[in-house]
């Protein structure tokens, strides 16, 4: 029981000495450990953002908004399949909450050669090798002559997934314009981006930023509607819209339905200044189609008003003093220098899918997250004094064999943290507290068992193989009933509460090593070098 | 040399189980009393599982003005609006009730923002929305429930079913018990809460499982001896380690609830009221309820087969 073959007595030092050597780097500033040669290791611990800083933003894509939008693009492809047929047809309508699209065949001739064209929009969806069987729409027939179109929960699955991954990389590329260290956007569940940037401070405008969908179009204003009017009457002509800009007061503008390039065509768009007037705006240049498209309609509408439209608001509306052939524009709109900087921003890094809202938030300012340190090392080092002192006090020597486990124990979770790249919070903290407590428990189990061992008159080798043999089982119990609450803690658990979960896991599974094998092999040497007539315990 | 200081005797005889009637009444109170205190005087929800928002601020004069503060952000009619000093006599803690939409919850902290200016330090700013605080009432929920019918499994597999049964019901007392101290105090009641309890959990389970280990061994040892008996020996025997254990966790616990800062103020002070009454449960609820539920000696296949297992270690 107390030997301990070579090779074991290697691995034990070994253990212990690269996990002092992984935490070794937690001692030193950031900045000092940069300045190192490469082969030191240099990973620390990730301070959570409760730590050090940060906002933490939950957003969820609005789900009915995605369907709609699939909705009208889906009607406009049945109403040009129809047309292409030559099929005549009536009550085209869609229904959102139904997820379907519907439409009535005039013609019983035409019904059978409709219903299979329209079955042709179907396609079906990815799987692996698209083996999956799946469609994104079931088109059946409806009474003697309608035809329905709806979408399948694998054609929703499938455009969620891809409208999540398109949110990501464009919120990425509007975070990265900030450019923070490190920030992390990652999908949660299903219709859910969960965006932490370590160390900002200015977190309205980062949420204004992502807020933003970024649709930009360019539409024509309808020079014959008197927008004034049209607000008193109600009576908004057909093909126009009513569109308001981002004044206050706003000013209404009666605006073409017709898109004459819309922001997918952009290839560029840069923050700067007007020449003549020093007024801040945006530059942007088309890709080849969108300035084809933007050079044709300038021509034919010289000297009429057009207008630049950001997610439904008019940014300005000016006239076409003359064709615009090469492509590249501006956008002034009394914007302040941050606002076309971000509007820049917005534009380069393309429209969101759908409507992003903040679900949750989380911002800890920099003061904050310092305080916390300070008062969480103090709490930590006091404890740890606290717990040190009793051991000793209460099992002298043996006492001062658990302490220095402890002290192993510690600079294993620091090295494991350090090591898996794992965040540190406060909770984390607080968890690595509640292990000095766990961790010397399963000393003072082993010596409570040496005493009750000697007591029944063993010898000391005896007595404490006895102990802790007999104590083993108990610590394997106490142990997996801790960590059986702590892993439903990490299933449950966000950020703070998580970081709680890995440092207690993390500590009760090292402790099982410091606590019985490092000792054990001090206890063991000790008693070699010793040769003690009675244990002092 | 210095041996340490035993601080409780090895051969302690304390008739735990013996004067059970009082230990009845007083757990029995541990547990009806927190639930009267929630259903009379209710739990300080947080954000989490109310949802709303929470400012934390720091004013650039020394004491805040608290009744400045509450003017102002009272003008903004967002709905109940809690203002109250928090740890430091310019930290301020602005708490907003959840508003209809996730936009409007959004709009709540610029307003907050608007009227405060930039004259103060926006140390945190918490928004939960309904739909957040909804899931995590449910998650909290389940993770309570989903832990107990681990550990009750862990442990029936482990012991006997008297053993589990007798587990869960500490457990159901230690978890009103620090409800009851949330309920008490008005402490607020958010996700660390339920990781509190969790942990508690867990860590009161530890101690159970450790004297439940020493019933089962003595139970083996002393075929013959009364239940009662066998029960406080048992206890006694574990007794310092019991005691020992506590006092290593609580003092490495105390410190955060003293100087660990408002952050995590709560949670710490429910981890050392765990710390302690789980301590009284190991000793006042788990074991003694194994005369109600009347372990078997033997006979049974977990017995038997643990006998097996403990010849063959003896033998080993």
């Amino acid at each position: 029981m107390l030997h301990f073959p070579q090779w074991k007595v290697i691995l034990v030092f070994g253990v212990v000495i690269a996990g002092i050597i992984f935490a070794i780097p937690n001692l030193f500033p950031r900045a000092t450990m940069e300045t190192m040669p490469r082969w030191v290791p240099h990973h620390q611990v990730n301070l959570g953002l409760d730590l050090q800083g940060g906002a933490h933003l939950l957003y969820q894509l609005d789900e009915n908004e995605m369907i709609e939008d699939w909705l009208n693009k889906l009607r406009d492809e049945v109403r040009e399949t129809l047309r292409k047929d030559r099929v005549s047809y009536i009550d085209l309508t869609q229904n959102v909450a139904g997820r379907t699209v519907s439409v009535k065949i005039r013609q019983a001739t035409d019904y059978d050669k409709a219903y299979e064209d329209l079955r042709k929009l179907s396609q079906p969806v990815g799987g692996s090798f698209g083996l999956s069987g799946a469609y994104n729409l079931d088109v059946s027939r409806n009474g003697d002559d309608g035809i329905v179109l709806k979408m399948t929960d694998a054609g929703l699955t499938q455009r969620m997934n891809s409208a999540i991954q398109a949110s990501i990389e464009t919120i990425r590329r509007r975070v990265d314009a900030f450019g923070t260290t490190e920030p992390s956007i990652q999908r949660q569940g299903r219709n859910r981006v969960l965006v932490q940037v370590p160390g900002i401070s200015d977190v309205e405008r980062l949420k204004k930023l992502i807020g933003e969908t970024g649709k930009l179009e360019f539409r024509m204003v309808d020079p014959g509607a008197n927008a004034q009017q049209v607000v008193e009457s109600k009576q908004v002509p057909i093909d126009d819209e009513l569109l308001y800009s981002k004044d206050t007061p706003p000013v209404p503008y009666v605006i073409r339905k017709q898109v004459l390039v819309s922001g997918e065509n952009l290839v560029d768009a840069q923050p700067g200044f007007d020449q003549r007037t020093n007024e801040p705006i945006v530059t942007f240049r088309f890709d080849s189609t969108g300035a084809k498209r933007f050079a044709r309609a300038t021509q034919e509408n010289v000297g009429l008003p057009f207008a630049i439209i950001l997610d439904g608001k008019v940014v300005s509306a000016p006239v076409i003093r003359e064709p615009i052939l090469g492509g590249s524009g501006q956008i002034s709109g009394r914007f302040t220098v941050p606002e076309a900087s971000d509007l820049a921003v917005t534009l380069r890094s393309g429209a969101l899918p759908a409507k992003l809202t903040v679900i949750e938030e989380r911002t800890v300012g920099a003061s904050l997250g310092a305080d916390s340190i300070a008062s969480g090392t103090k709490a930590t080092l006091l404890g740890l004094l606290l717990v040190v002192l009793f051991m000793f006090a209460a099992y002298g020597l043996f006492g001062l064999f658990a302490n220095i486990a402890l002290m192993v124990n510690i600079a294993l979770i620091f090295g494991v943290l350090s090591l898996i790249g794992s965040t540190l919070t406060l909770p984390g903290i607080a968890g690595i507290v509640l292990t000095m407590g766990i961790a010397v428990d399963a000393n003072v189990l082993i010596n409570e068992r040496i005493r009750e061992e000697i007591r029944s008159g063993k010898s000391p080798v005896a007595a404490i193989a006895a102990g802790y043999s007999r104590a083993m089982t108990t610590i394997i119990d106490s142990n997996v009933t801790t960590l059986i609450s702590t892993l439903v803690l990490f299933w449950l658990g966000s950020g703070a509460v998580r970081g709680f979960a890995v440092t207690l896991t993390i500590g009760i599974l090292a402790s099982m090593f410091t606590a019985v094998t490092l000792t054990r092999l001090m206890v063991s040497y000790w008693l070699r070098w010793a040769r003690p007539v009675l244990i002092p315990i | 040399m210095f041996t340490g200081i035993h601080f409780i005797p090895a051969d302690t005889k304390i008739g735990f189980v013996r004067l059970r009637t009082i230990s009845w009444v007083i757990s029995a109170l541990l547990t009806v009393v927190p639930l009267l205190l929630v259903w009379k005087v209710g739990l300080n929800f947080g954000i989490d599982f109310q949802g709303g928002t929470l400012i934390e601020i720091q004013t650039k004069e020394s004491v805040a003005d608290l009744a400045d503060i509450r003017a102002k952000v009272h003008g903004l009619n967002l709905g109940e609006v809690q203002i109250q000093e928090f740890g430091a006599p310019n930290d301020v803690l602005i708490r907003v009730a959840a508003q209809p939409t996730e936009k409007e919850q959004q709009d709540s902290i610029a307003k907050v923002k608007q009227v405060l200016g930039d004259q103060v330090e926006y140390r945190r700013i918490e928004v939960v929305g309904p739909t957040i605080s909804s899931e995590l009432i449910a998650g909290g929920t389940v993770a309570v429930v989903i832990a107990m019918i681990a550990i009750l499994l862990y442990i029936w597999f482990r012991f006997e079913w008297q053993f589990a049964v007798a587990a869960i019901a500490s457990l159901v007392h230690d978890v009103t018990g620090t409800i009851g101290l949330y309920s008490a105090l008005q402490l607020e009641f958010n996700l660390s809460s339920i990781a509190a309890i969790l942990t508690i959990i867990g860590y009161s389970l530890n101690d159970k499982v450790v004297i439940f280990d020493r019933i089962r061994e003595n139970l083996r040892k002393y075929k013959k001896m009364p239940l009662t008996e066998l029960l406080d020996l048992s206890i006694n025997e574990t007794l310092s380690r019991t005691v020992l254990t506590h006092v290593t966790t609580f003092l490495a616990m105390m410190p955060f609830v003293l100087v660990g800062g408002e952050a995590i103020f709560g949670f710490a002070l429910a981890m050392v009221w765990g710390i302690v009454i789980g301590a009284y449960s190991s000793i006042y609820v788990a074991a003694p309820l194994q005369l109600i539920l009347g372990v078997k000696r033997d006979g049974s296949m977990a017995s038997a087969l643990a006998r097996t297992k403990a010849q063959a270690r003896a033998r080993a």
